[in-house]
C-alpha cells in the first residue's frame, strides 16, 4: 500500500529542493570563490598612472584593502563607480584597482572624467593576474585583510548596501584579527 | 487597439478555461449532465479566444507595432517578414502563448475525437485539460503578459536574437511544443480514469493513439532542435546534455516507456498502475522542463531570462498539478489489480525490462540535470555535470535495452516461445556482427571497443525487426498498420544507434590557420583557402570565405562559411558551411581574422551524421503509422471479465 | 545586478534564446602530438566560466582564450594533466571541471545509475516471479486481432 505513496513523497522532496533553488537563484551564475579564507595572490604590476612604477601586494601588507577588477568596456563598472567614490571618500579602506584587458589611454581618461576612487591602479593586459584571482567577469571586488587573506568577494557592481552590510562590518569588527 | 483586443481575448480565455475545468470535473462528479455537456462549448470558446490572442500578437509583429513591449524587445524594422512572424515565439512571453495555443489545439482535437468515449469520461478528460490551460493562462496574464504597452512607443525594436534568425525558428519550437504539450492528453486520460475510479483495457486503447502522436511530434521536435544546433552553432556538435535539451529528452524517454506500457495494459490488462504513473510522469516532466528554463534555477546558455517570481508561480502550479495527480494516484492505484500471468520469456517481460531501463535512463538524466541544484540547495557545494557524466551513464541503461529489443520483438504474449525464433535470432546476430565489424575495421582503420558493439546492435535490430514482416509477407498475410509502425520505428531507432556510433567514433576535426592559397588535409579531403570577401545581408554585414574542397584530387565543392555582424544587437555569428559528400558531412567555420589575409578555420568531417536525424524522423513516421491504426478506435470485442480484486466502482 | 563581460562576442553568451553564436577556432598546434592531444582533451574538459555550458575549446570569449593559453603554457612547462586541473580549480573552484571529480560529495551522483539498475533488477525479478506464479491459473483468452 505505501509504495503508491512513494511518487508523491519523492515529488514533495523535489518541490522543497526547487523552492530552495529559487530562493538562491539571484545568486545563480555566482560561483563561490575558492579564494575565500586563503591568501590573496601576490602581485607586482605596472601602475596605470606611471607604467615605470609598480603596484605591489607587498606594499599593502598590514592593511585592509579592496581589490576591484574593472574596465572601461564594462557597464557594471560604470554603475558602481559612484559607490566606489563614496567608499574612497569614507577613507576607511583603500581601493586598489585592477584595470583588466583595457586600453591605458581610455582608462586614464575615464578616471579623469569620472573621478578616481583608487589608491593605485594596476594594469593587466594579458589577463594573467585576473586568472590568479579567479575572475570571470567584471566588476568583481575582493576584500583582503591585513594578514593578506581574502575574506570576502563581491561579484557584480558594488552597492552601498553591500558596503554597509558586508564590507564595513568585517573591517570594523576585527581590529587586527582575521575573520 | 489590437494589443488590447489580444489582452482581452486572453482574459476571456482564462474565464472559459476555468469554466471548462469546472464543468468537466464537477459535472460528472455531481452527476450533472447539463454541466458535462457544456464542456465542449467552453473548449471551443477558449480555443477561439486563444487563437485570437495569438493572431493579435503576430499581427502586431507584422505591423511593426513597437508600442508593444514584447514586439519592441524582439523585432526590428529591418527584420524580414518571415522572422517577424516567427519572432512571436522567440522569447518567454510569446512562447508561453504558443504553449497555450497548442494546448488549446490538442484539447479541440480530443473534443472532436471523443465521440466514442463515454460522455462522463470525456468530460473529465477535457476538464483536466481545462485545469492545465487555466494554470498557464493565469501564469501568462499575471507574470508574462505579451501585450504590455510601452509609453511612449519605442522608435525601433531591439531586433530578434540573431541566432534565432534562421528557418529553424519557424519549425522547431512549434513542433517541439506540440509534442511536449501533447503528453497532457495522456495525463488527462490518466487523471480522468483516477477520478472515475476505474481503469479498463478500453482506457488503454483510447489513450494509445494520442500518446503515440504526441511522442512522434516530440521525436521530430527534438531532432529538429538538434539539427538546428548542428548547423547553426558551427562546430558540429548536436547534443550537449544542456539542461534545456534534457528537459525535452526526459519526457521523451518516459513517453517511450509509456507508449510501450500502454501496449501491455491494452493487450493484457497488466501494468495498470505502472502505466498511470508513467502518464503522470511524462507530462510532469514536460511541466518541470518548462519550470527549469524559465525560473532561473539552472544555469544554461539556453534558458530564458531568469526571474524568481515567475519561478515561484510555476512551482506553485507544479505542486498543484503534479502533487494533485500523484495524490490521486496514491488513492486510486491500490485498487487496480490484475491476476493475469506471464512467463519470463514473454513479451510482457521484455516490455517490463524496456520500461525499467527507460525510466532508469530518464532518472539518470534527471539526476545529472538537477545535481547542481540539489548540491547547492543542500549546501554541498557547487557541482558541475556535463557530457563526461551523461554519456557513460546513459549508455549503461541504453546498451542493454538495445540488445533486449532485438530479442524481445519475437517474444509472444503470455508464453514467450522464444525457442521458435532462436535460430533466426542467432543468425541475424552473426550477420550483424560481421557487417558491424566489417564496417568499423574495413572502412576505418581504428575503433574503440564500443564501436563494433554499437554498430552490431544497430544492424541486428534492423535485421531482427524485419524477420516478422518478411515472414508475414511470404505467407501472404497482411501487415497491420500498428505492426508496420512498430517495425518502422524500431528500424529508425536502430539506424540512429548505428549513425551515432559512427559519428562518435570516426569524426575528424582540425583547426587550422590559412593564408589565401594555403591548403590543409583532413581525412581524405583537401581544403584550399581562397580568402574572404565582404557580403551584405538584409540586416547584417558579413565576410564570406571561399574554400575549395577536393577528395583524392577530385573536386567536391566550393564552400563559403560566413561571419556575420548584425546591425542592431551588434552580435557576431558564424554561419557554418556544410556539405554532404559520400555520406560524410564536411563542415567549415570561420574563426578569427589573424591579419594579413590569414584566417583561422575549423574543419570537421562527420560521417553519417545526417543519418541521425533522418533516423529520428523515421521513428516519428513509425509512430504516426502506428497511431493511425483504425483498430485503436474500436472498443474491445470482449469486455474483460471481472477479475478477483478488480477495481471497485466508486464515483 | 549587471555583469559585464569583456569585449569580443559579448552577446555570444546571451541568457536568452539559443546558445552561442560564433565558435572559437583554435589553430594551436603544439610541437609534440602527444602534447597536442592532451591540450585538446584538457580544453574540452574545462568549462568556460563565462558561457558556463561551453568548454574552453569552444567558447569564443577572451577569458577562454586566456585560459587556453594558460593550459598551453603549462603543458609546455611539463605539468601533468592533474596538476593543470588542480591549478584551475584552485582559482575557479571545482565548477570549472566538466567531469566532477569523484568525491564523497558527488558519490551519490556517480553511484546513481548503478543503484538504479539494482533497484530496477529487483523490481523486475519480483514482478516476473509473481506473474509466473499466476500463469497456470490464468485462462483468459488472448485477443488475437487487436493491435500488437
Amino acid at each position: 500500500m505505501t509504495r503508491f505513496l512513494l511518487p508523491l513523497a519523492a515529488f514533495v522532496l523535489l518541490a522543497v529542493v526547487l523552492a530552495i533553488g529559487i530562493r538562491h537563484s539571484p545568486e545563480k551564475g555566482v560561483i563561490a570563490s575558492p579564494l575565500l579564507g586563503k591568501p590573496a595572490p601576490q602581485f607586482a604590476l605596472p601602475s596605470l598612472t606611471d607604467p615605470a612604477q609598480q603596484v605591489r601586494s607587498t606594499d599593502l601588507k598590514g592593511h585592509w584593502y579592496l581589490f576591484n577588477v574593472w574596465g572601461t568596456w564594462c557597464g557594471g563598472c560604470r554603475e558602481e563607480h559612484e559607490t566606489l567614490l563614496q567608499v574612497h571618500h569614507a577613507g576607511v579602506v583603500p581601493i586598489i584597482g585592477l584595470d583588466w584587458k583595457d586600453d591605458d589611454t581610455q582608462a586614464l581618461g575615464w578616471l579623469t572624467q569620472l573621478g578616481n576612487p583608487y589608491q593605485s591602479v594596476a594594469t593587466d593586459h594579458s589577463g594573467r593576474e585576473a586568472i590568479e584571482w579567479g575572475v570571470y567577469g567584471a566588476p568583481e571586488t575582493f576584500l583582503v585583510n591585513p594578514q593578506g587573506i581574502v575574506v570576502y568577494k563581491h561579484i557584480g557592481a558594488l552597492t552601498t548596501d553591500t558596503w554597509t552590510r558586508e564590507i564595513l562590518p568585517r573591517v570594523s569588527a576585527t581590529a587586527g584579527g582575521s575573520s | 487597439m489590437l494589443p488590447e483586443l489580444g489582452h482581452f481575448a486572453l482574459i476571456l480565455a482564462l474565464l472559459l478555461a476555468g469554466l471548462q475545468a469546472f464543468f468537466g470535473i464537477a459535472g460528472p462528479a455531481f452527476a450533472r449532465e447539463r454541466w458535462s455537456n457544456a464542456v465542449t462549448f467552453a473548449v471551443a470558446g477558449q480555443a477561439v479566444m486563444v487563437a485570437t490572442a495569438a493572431a493579435c500578437l503576430i499581427t502586431s509583429f507584422v505591423n511593426e507595432d513597437f508600442s508593444v513591449a514584447y514586439v519592441a524587445e524582439n523585432s526590428n524594422s529591418a527584420l524580414p517578414l518571415f522572422y517577424r512572424v516567427a519572432a512571436m515565439w522567440g522569447a518567454h512571453e510569446g512562447s508561453l502563448l504558443l504553449w497555450i495555443l497548442l494546448l488549446a489545439g490538442w484539447t479541440v482535437a480530443v473534443a472532436l475525437g471523443s465521440g466514442r468515449l463515454p460522455p462522463r469520461f470525456a468530460a473529465r478528460v477535457l476538464g483536466v485539460l481545462g485545469v492545465v490551460s487555466f494554470g498557464f493562462l493565469l501564469f501568462t496574464l499575471a507574470t508574462s503578459n505579451p501585450f504590455l504597452r510601452l509609453d511612449p512607443p519605442a522608435p525601433d525594436g531591439r531586433d530578434l536574437n540573431p541566432i534565432l534568425q534562421d528557418p529553424g525558428l519557424a519549425v522547431h519550437p512549434p513542433i517541439l511544443y506540440t509534442g511536449y504539450v501533447g503528453f497532457s492528453v495522456a495525463f488527462a486520460f490518466a487523471c480522468a480514469a483516477m477520478l472515475e475510479g476505474k481503469l479498463d483495457q478500453n482506457w488503454a486503447r483510447w489513450t494509445r493513439p494520442w500518446t503515440t502522436s504526441a511522442w512522434a511530434f516530440l521525436t521530430c521536435g527534438i531532432a529538429l532542435g538538434s539539427f538546428w544546433a548542428y548547423y547553426e552553432l558551427g562546430w558540429g556538435g548536436f547534443w550537449f546534455w544542456d539542461p534545456v535539451e534534457n528537459a525535452s529528452f526526459m519526457p521523451w524517454l518516459v513517453g517511450t516507456a509509456l507508449v510501450h506500457s500502454l501496449a501491455v495494459t491494452d493487450k493484457r490488462g497488466l501494468f495498470k498502475s505502472w502505466t498511470l504513473l508513467l502518464a503522470i510522469l511524462a507530462f510532469s516532466l514536460s511541466l518541470l522542463g518548462t519550470f527549469l528554463v524559465r525560473s532561473g534555477v539552472l544555469v544554461s546558455v539556453h534558458s530564458f531570462a531568469a526571474d524568481p517570481t515567475r519561478g515561484i508561480f510555476i512551482l506553485a502550479f507544479l505542486i498543484i498539478m503534479i502533487g494533485g495527480a500523484l495524490a490521486l494516484y496514491a488513492w486510486r492505484a491500490p485498487l487496480l489489480r490484475s491476476s493475469a500471468g506471464f512467463e519470463l520469456g514473454a513479451r510482457e517481460s521484455f516490455l517490463l525490462f524496456n520500461n525499467v531501463l527507460l525510466v532508469i535512463a530518464a532518472a539518470t538524466v534527471f539526476a545529472g540535470t538537477l545535481a547542481p541544484l540539489i548540491s547547492d540547495a543542500l549546501k554541498l557545494g557547487t557541482l558541475s555535470v556535463g557530457p563526461p557524466y551523461f554519456n557513460p551513464t546513459f549508455m549503461v541503461s541504453m546498451l542493454p535495452l538495445m540488445a533486449l529489443l532485438a530479442v524481445g520483438i519475437h517474444a509472444n504474449w503470455k508464453r514467450g516461445r522464444l525457442k521458435d525464433s532462436e535460430r533466426m535470432l542467432l543468425l541475424t546476430l552473426l550477420a550483424a556482427a560481421v557487417l558491424g565489424c566489417g564496417f568499423a575495421y574495413g572502412l576505418y582503420s581504428h575503433a574503440s571497443v564500443l564501436t563494433p558493439v554499437g554498430l552490431t546492435l544497430g544492424v541486428w535490430i534492423v535485421l531482427s525487426s524485419l524477420l516478422d514482416p518478411i515472414d508475414r509477407w511470404r505467407r501472404g498475410l497482411t501487415l497491420p498498420r500498428a505492426v508496420l509502425g512498430m517495425t518502422v520505428a524500431h528500424c529508425g531507432l536502430a539506424l540512429a544507434v548505428f549513425a551515432l556510433t559512427t559519428v562518435q567514433s570516426f569524426t575528424l576535426e582540425r583547426d587550422v590557420a590559412l593564408a589565401p592559397g594555403g591548403t590543409a588535409t583532413v581525412g581524405s579531403y583537401e581544403f584550399r583557402f581562397g580568402g574572404v570577401k565582404p557580403v551584405q545581408g538584409p540586416n547584417y554585414d558579413a565576410v564570406a570565405g571561399s574554400v575549395t574542397v577536393t577528395r583524392h584530387g577530385a573536386p567536391v565543392a566550393v564552400m563559403s562559411p560566413q561571419k556575420r555582424s548584425y546591425w542592431v544587437q551588434h552580435q557576431v555569428t558564424s554561419e557554418t558551411a556544410i556539405r554532404v559528400d559520400h555520406g560524410n558531412n564536411v563542415l567549415l567555420a570561420l574563426g578569427e581574422d589573424l591579419g594579413a589575409g590569414r584566417w583561422s578555420i575549423r574543419i570537421q568531417i562527420r560521417p553519417l551524421v545526417s543519418l541521425v536525424w533522418i533516423a529520428a524522423f523515421i521513428m516519428a513516421v513509425g509512430g504516426a503509422l502506428a497511431a493511425s491504426d483504425r483498430r485503436y478506435r474500436t472498443a474491445r470485442a470482449l469486455e474483460s471479465a471481472p477479475v478477483e480484486g478488480a477495481a471497485g466502482q466508486p464515483g | 545586478m549587471q555583469r559585464a563581460i569583456p569585449p569580443v562576442l559579448l552577446a555570444a553568451c546571451l541568457i536568452l534564446g539559443l546558445p552561442r553564436a560564433a565558435c572559437a577556432v583554435d589553430p594551436t598546434e603544439l610541437p609534440d602530438p602527444a602534447l597536442q592531444a592532451r591540450y585538446v582533451a584538457l580544453t574540452h574538459e574545462l568549462r568556460c566560466m563565462q558561457c558556463q555550458n561551453e568548454s574552453l575549446a569552444d567558447s569564443p570569449v577572451g577569458l577562454a582564450a586566456d585560459l587556453r593559453r594558460e593550459v598551453r603554457e603549462q603543458l609546455l612547462a611539463g605539468k601533468t594533466d592533474d596538476q593543470i586541473r588542480s591549478w584551475m580549480s584552485a582559482r575557479y573552484g571545482d565548477f570549472i571541471l566538466f567531469r566532477p571529480r569523484f568525491s564523497l560529495r558527488n558519490a551519490w551522483l556517480w553511484g546513481a545509475p548503478g543503484i538504479l539498475l539494482l533497484v530496477g533488477a529487483l523490481v523486475c525479478w519480483r514482478v516476473v516471479r509473481n506473474r509466473t506464479i499466476l500463469l497456470p491459473s490464468d485462462h483468459e483468452p488472448l485477443e488475437e486481432d487487436g493491435p500488437s
